[in-house]
């Protein structure tokens, strides 16, 4: 009992330490790439970035809506409904904007980019290129993983913004709070401290979702069943990662 | 050739769209260029209670905000508060005996100082100390008033109700 | 045994295991240049794996492999990368790149590791592909290609840049016999033509009879013979003589590994 406790920690121990060495070997070869295989790092921030854009507006959208309804029904209560710019905007700025946004990139790009990696892994195209002497850790994995890194917090600035508008269009669209109020409340109260902290947010979870999707993907069972368990997992890791990571950058930056 | 180039027109239009969200965000939620801070003068004012006036805050006369607050800070010697905030220099004619108080933006809002014009013919310059002085009113201490107050009626009630 | 310079490859003593398998166990093989040279054996006895040693995509436990007298262990991953510049490998399912499309596929290893025109570029492919007969498919996508076609790209890929060792893993499996054909007579005119060495991994007997210099069989990690195809067809061994002729039982039993049947019938085993 004791012995399966230590060797499935021993085994969780050395899956991390493999990870971090990943990641080492990942970032000591993004300037290279980034400056020489510019066109290949363009080719994936449009996979990861401008294909996710569709989605990120919808739901950003959507997500804003909902806080200009909920804002404006609480918030009424204490006569306060002209806070609910300030009350959509600390929400999707801080919390809501990277946080979502990291999950729908886990879903959409994250999924694809380990699919992806795991499927050229199980036809051979990795190992093929090793044997063309083409290093696939430079040639697939790093121009995926600095897209992700590039298209996350783009995104998450996309969401932010567009939630604001969803949050307007309710709130003052549709509910007739002051226009006048709901921006300038919101100016007056946010500082640029907590824009800083949306876009340290969405940089860390930009990395997170890049790393695991490219992990996983490369390290998946080179079967059909492995490259599904590895989509899965990505998603799975992913979610638990960015919303641990966010409750600490929160409780730091408090 | 043709799909690189969609590829390229797509990852610049994405990139432009994100970095004027990023733009919007920086420039247009935040009041901070109402106030820059580059060209200012320091002016401090003593107070017997700040409330919860942090650095930063706005100091407005007549409702515009005209500089922020730099410190704010314990003198353990006089035992109250003092405050130095910095003014946009270009507002040089501001009367040395006008008043600062510490005001409430909204029933809930941050706290902010207010500066009341004063007659002198001098104005305030950097050094300056503002001498009337306001404190916060401290809304638990009003709260707690009122209250105390209601409670001091209500037992009565209950008494009369109880005979 | 013949001198190191007509040997390209030499393959000494061997060993590796994964885990508590053993797969190879002090195998000794010689590859000499310009031939083809086949490596049979049962499924399962680590074919595939000899390959992967011998690019060194796999580190053994014990043993050598030399390249032109060049111990391939103690190369740094620059030399690794510029010796595997000289193979060319042709993967058991193609190994094409998805997203490209044939051409692409080809051109691959050019544009990556040259700086040569597109002029130049297209050349080249076009000729590789026409070598293998599938210039009019160069604009297709590797999912619109039969498994014999794409095995033909993959060739025209693994010899665009020109190597001096082909290697083939499993390059007959699952092909109808017209495409099988089309194979075995490109490895052979492949090899003459462009006087490259050729290794071939398979167990299929009858067009590794007909298309290789010299065979090796390999059984319980070993070499259990070699030698010409017209030489293992007369060896009195009967491992070879199972394998040649495709008998079901023998050295290589019919039946893996288990407890005796009729104890674990009766279920005596379990009480024990």
């Amino acid at each position: 009992m004791f012995r399966d406790l230590y060797l499935t920690f021993k085994e969780f121990l050395r899956t991390f330490g493999a990870m971090q060495l990943f990641f080492l070997r990942l970032l000591s070869n993004s300037p290279s790439i980034f400056v020489k295989r510019f066109n290949l790092v363009v080719q994936q921030v449009y996979n990861a970035g401008a294909l996710s854009l569709v989605i990120i507006m919808v739901c950003g959208l959507f997500v804003g809506g909902v806080l200009g309804l909920q804002g404006h029904a609480n918030l009424s209560k204490f006569n306060a409904e002209d806070s609910v710019g300030t009350f959509a905007a600390f929400s999707l700025i801080k919390e809501l904007g990277p946080v979502i946004t990291a999950l729908l990139f886990a879903g959409r790009a994250g999924t694809a980019l380990a699919s992806e990696i795991g499927l050229m892994k199980a036809t051979d195209q990795l190992s093929a290129m090793e044997m063309m002497a083409i290093n696939p850790l430079r040639r697939v994995l790093v121009p995926r993983f600095l897209g992700g890194v590039i298209a996350m917090p783009l995104l998450v600035a996309v969401f932010t913004v567009i939630g604001l508008f969803g949050a307007h269009l309710v709130g003052v669209t549709l509910l007739g709070v002051d226009a006048g109020a709901f921006w300038q409340q919101m100016q007056s109260t946010l500082e640029m401290g907590d824009i800083y902290e949306g876009i340290v947010k969405s940089i860390v979870f930009g990395i997170v979702a890049s790393l695991y999707a490219v992990w996983e993907g490369y390290n998946a069972v080179p079967t059909a069943e492995g490259v599904g368990r590895a989509t899965t997992r990505t998603v799975v890791l992913t979610a638990i990662a960015v919303l641990i990571l966010d409750f600490m950058i929160t409780a730091v930056s408090i | 050739m043709q799909q690189t180039r969609s590829v390229e027109l797509g990852t610049g239009l994405f990139v432009l769209l994100g970095l004027a969200a990023l733009f919007f965000l920086t420039t247009q939620t935040t009041g901070s260029d109402t106030f820059s801070g580059k060209d200012s003068f320091k002016v401090s004012a003593r107070f017997e209670n700040v409330g919860s006036l942090k650095d930063r805050a706005p100091v407005a006369m007549a409702g515009v905000t005209i500089g922020r607050v730099v410190s704010v800070r314990f003198d353990p010697e006089q035992l109250n508060a003092e405050v130095i905030f910095e003014i946009d220099s270009q507002y040089k004619q501001i009367p040395d005996d006008s008043d600062a108080s510490i005001l409430t933006a909204g029933l809930l809002g941050s706290q902010y100082i207010g500066l009341q014009a004063g007659g002198s013919e001098e104005y305030l310059q950097e050094g300056s100390e503002i001498l009337f002085t306001q404190s916060a009113i401290v809304i638990e201490n009003l709260i707690g008033k009122y209250l105390f107050k209601q409670g001091a009626d209500s037992s009565e009630e209950e008494e009369e109700e109880e005979e | 045994m013949a001198d190191t310079a007509e040997n390209i490859i030499e393959v000494r003593d061997l060993d590796y295991s994964r885990g508590r398998l053993e797969i190879f166990k002090g195998l000794n093989i010689n590859i000499r240049r310009g031939d083809v040279t086949a490596v049979m054996g049962p499924s399962g006895t680590g074919k595939t794996t000899l390959l992967r040693l011998i690019t060194r995509q796999l580190v053994p436990d014990r043993g050598h492999i030399f390249i032109d007298s060049v111990d391939i262990g103690t190369l740094n991953q620059k030399e690794l990368y510029r010796l595997r510049r000289r193979f060319g490998v042709l993967f058991q399912n193609g190994a094409l790149l998805t997203d490209f499309s044939v051409f692409e596929n080809v051109a691959f290893p050019l544009r990556e590791h040259t700086k040569l025109p597109n002029r130049l570029i297209r050349h080249v492919v076009l000729t590789k592909l026409h070598a293998v007969g599938l210039r009019g498919a160069a604009d297709m996508m590797p999912g619109q290609l039969s498994g014999g076609m794409a095995r033909r790209v993959a060739l025209a890929r693994a010899m665009v840049m020109d190597p001096d060792i082909l290697i083939y893993d499993e390059p007959f499996v699952g092909l109808d016999p017209i495409s099988m054909g089309v194979i075995v007579r490109l490895v052979r005119r492949m090899n003459d033509a462009l006087g490259i060495t050729s290794i071939l991994v398979s167990h299929d007997v009858q067009e590794i009879a007909s298309v290789s210099d010299c065979t090796y069989l390999i059984s319980n990690g070993k070499v259990a013979a070699s030698g010409s195809p017209t030489e293992l067809q007369n060896t009195q061994s009967k491992l070879v003589q199972q394998f040649m002729h495709g008998m079901a039982d023998g050295p290589v039993p019919f039946h893996f590994a288990a407890p005796d049947y009729e104890e674990q019938l009766l279920g005596r085993d379990v009480e024990q």
